[in-house]
């Protein structure tokens, strides 16, 4: 049953040649530079907070791979959207909320130095914006947001949801303005230059975004079926034993 | 966990649903990525921008891309299986040992 999803969602592969990040050469040297310094010391939280995952918990492990594995799907798949063009998700929302806001910084930039290598999907000189965008800043809102749902007792998978679909959102909304400031328009500046990259990038993402949020929640699902020992230990599944042996 | 079933095939059933829509919907599209599109803007709001760079290498034609994507999609699920199998795998085994005691 929970092969089925996968089933799915190969019959969605990529027809079409496209990517989504910020793509090679389009940020000028200066830029590029600016967002590789802004991103290399979140890189370094990322392999820290791994480190310190693996020491002090190894059994999380497996749920370490599936992160970085996660993210990897749903950046593979161009799905097509409602504006007639077509984009991918991020999927690092999963490993956000279950490992905290910078994990995901490291998993989700070996992600991208995958497709900008081999897929010439995103550049290397553009490694570091696309880094901040999908790696930093989407699961820094998910995370704010997840945090924000628990505390003001919103129902966990309302939350999870909520959480994934800003976090796809915000990262379109970054790579946005990451063009407007390297590109601002000739009348009006950075602010009319937004609000065009924007037209393009958000409307397109909306449905996207729903989706990526019903399939972290589906996988949160399944883990919380199987990996009920890991799941309580991350702060999640707070149902009592009976019920547990019930599931 | 009969519940989390249903809930998972009827979240996953509204997924494709908002994935396929368009492609019924909107007719005479190529679907093509939205940065594309980006591109445009960029030469429209900043008319003498040339990009300064090219990735240095790319695969050669759409198939090879789509082969790497694929690849990239293939190895993605099979690594999430895989930690999926092993937790069902254990928890099926924990039950096991309970009962035979």
């Amino acid at each position: 049953m929970k092969n089925l999803k996968f089933v799915i969602l190969f019959f969605m592969l990529p027809s079409n040649l496209f990517s989504m990040h910020i793509m090679e050469g389009f940020l000028p040297p200066l830029w590029a530079g600016f967002w590789w310094l802004a991103a290399l010391p979140f890189i370094w939280l990322g392999i820290r907070s791994v480190q310190k995952i693996v020491n002090a918990k190894p059994e999380l492990k497996p749920l370490i791979a599936m992160a970085g594995a996660f993210a990897f799907v749903l950046s593979a798949l161009k799905i097509p959207s409602v504006t007639g063009s077509s984009s991918h998700m991020t999927g690092v929302a999963l490993g956000t909320l279950m490992f905290g806001p910078f994990t995901m910084a490291l998993l989700g930039f070996i992600v991208l130095l995958f497709q900008a290598l081999l897929l010439a999907h995103g550049g290397i000189t553009t490694l570091g914006a696309n880094t901040i965008s999908m790696a930093v800043a989407g699961p820094m809102i998910a995370y704010f947001v997840f945090s924000l749902c628990r505390k003001i007792g919103v129902n966990e998978r309302m939350g999870i949801f909520t959480a994934a679909f800003l976090c796809d959102i915000f990262t379109y909304v970054v790579t946005s303005a990451q063009l407007a400031f390297a590109h601002p328009a000739a009348d009006g500046g950075v602010a009319v230059s937004i609000v065009k990259f924007l037209a393009v990038f958000a409307i397109t993402q909306v449905p996207l975004a729903v989706i990526e949020g019903l399939l972290t929640v589906v996988v949160f699902n399944i883990l919380s079926s199987y990996a009920i020992d890991e799941m309580k230990g991350l702060g999640f599944l707070k149902f009592t034993m009976e019920e547990q042996y019930e599931k | 966990m009969k519940n989390k079933k249903i809930m998972n095939l009827v979240l996953i059933g509204i997924a494709v649903m908002i994935a396929v829509m368009p492609l019924i919907l909107i007719k005479g599209s190529e679907f093509g990525g939205a940065d594309g599109k980006a591109e445009e803007v960029v030469k429209e709001t900043n008319p003498g921008y040339e990009p300064w760079i090219e990735s240095f290498w790319a695969p050669p034609g759409g198939e090879t891309e789509s082969l790497l994507f694929a690849l990239q999609a293939a190895i993605g699920s099979g690594v999430v299986c895989m930690v999926i199998g092993y937790y069902k795998g254990r928890k099926d085994g924990r039950r096991l040992s309970v009962s035979d005691r």
